[in-house]
């Protein structure tokens, strides 16, 4: 029986204890089994993330007497509302990150392509995040007295 | 063409399923963009915010600020129905329907309610 599936093997032709485990092997390190499902469990978690952050965000900005330079800076120099913004911050572009590579996987069939889009993307998201961060933290710190 | 493809019906649930995809690629780029400038221009500095809300109260500025508000209420509410599809919910064809065209009452409903409001503050 074994020698028989050797033969087979050797030979070049499919047999029936080989060919599907070289599928199988071929497959796992591809499928969504490994990737897919991670991403869309994180898809998930930062949407609920976002959805709770920009609730806040929301009612935050609609509490405030005007939407002025002044009123702005002074609301996010208290660690109550700049935490919870740069929180929001990275949900987000976490969330745009994970949302436009579906787009990216869905819609762009060549292999090229699709690795200079997700490059991008990557880049862009993370560009976009160090931006708002950095400047959150710019209003939140620059009201702190130092020393 | 394709067989399966003549024998679906146009319905609600297919729009919002589309939707979600459009507003959630819009919100993170022009939506994106946004934000960053937003935050930045009041970090940087007087100059930076009144160049920002200059282009935010021009007709273009307040065109893309409601476009804007409606895919965020859209895409939040589709995503929400996203949650119950996911957990098993909802997949009745009449049940589909109602919550899918839900979506997409509430959502021009509360984006016309809240610009009704902000516009009212801007030009009174």
């Amino acid at each position: 029986m074994t020698t028989e599936v050797n033969a087979a093997a050797e030979a070049g032709t499919a047999s029936a204890a080989e060919a599907p485990r070289a599928a199988a092997g071929d497959a796992r390190p591809h499928g969504s089994a490994i990737e897919g499902a991670g991403h869309w469990w994180q898809e998930r978690v930062s949407a609920l993330a976002a959805l709770l952050l920009w609730v806040w965000f929301a009612v935050s900005l609609l509490r405030l007497p005007s939407l002025d330079r002044a009123i702005v800076a002074e609301w996010l120099s208290s660690p109550l509302a700049a935490v919870p913004m740069l929180l929001l911050v990275a949900a987000t572009f976490w969330h745009i990150r994970l949302g436009l590579q579906v787009l990216v996987d869905d819609y762009v069939h060549d292999e090229g392509s699709k690795l200079f889009w997700t490059v991008i993307i990557h880049f862009a998201a993370i560009l976009g995040a160090a931006f708002a961060l950095f400047a959150v933290l710019k209003l939140a710190l620059a009201a702190a007295p130092v020393g | 063409m394709a067989p399966h493809l003549t024998v679906y019906k146009w319905g609600p649930h297919m729009l919002v399923s589309i939707l979600h995809r459009i507003t959630g690629a819009g919100l993170a780029v022009v939506g994106g963009i946004a934000l960053v400038w937003w935050l930045w221009a009041a970090a940087d500095g007087a100059d930076s915010y009144d160049a920002f809300t200059g282009w935010a109260r021009h007709w273009l500025g307040i065109v893309i600020g409601i476009g804007l508000t409606w895919a965020l209420i859209q895409h939040t509410l589709t995503g929400l129905r996203h949650f119950a599809l996911d957990i098993g919910a909802g997949y009745e064809l009449s049940t589909n329907k109602k919550w899918s065209l839900a979506t997409l009452v509430i959502g021009v409903v509360l984006t016309a309610a809240l610009w009704a409001w902000i516009l009212r503050g801007l030009w009174s």
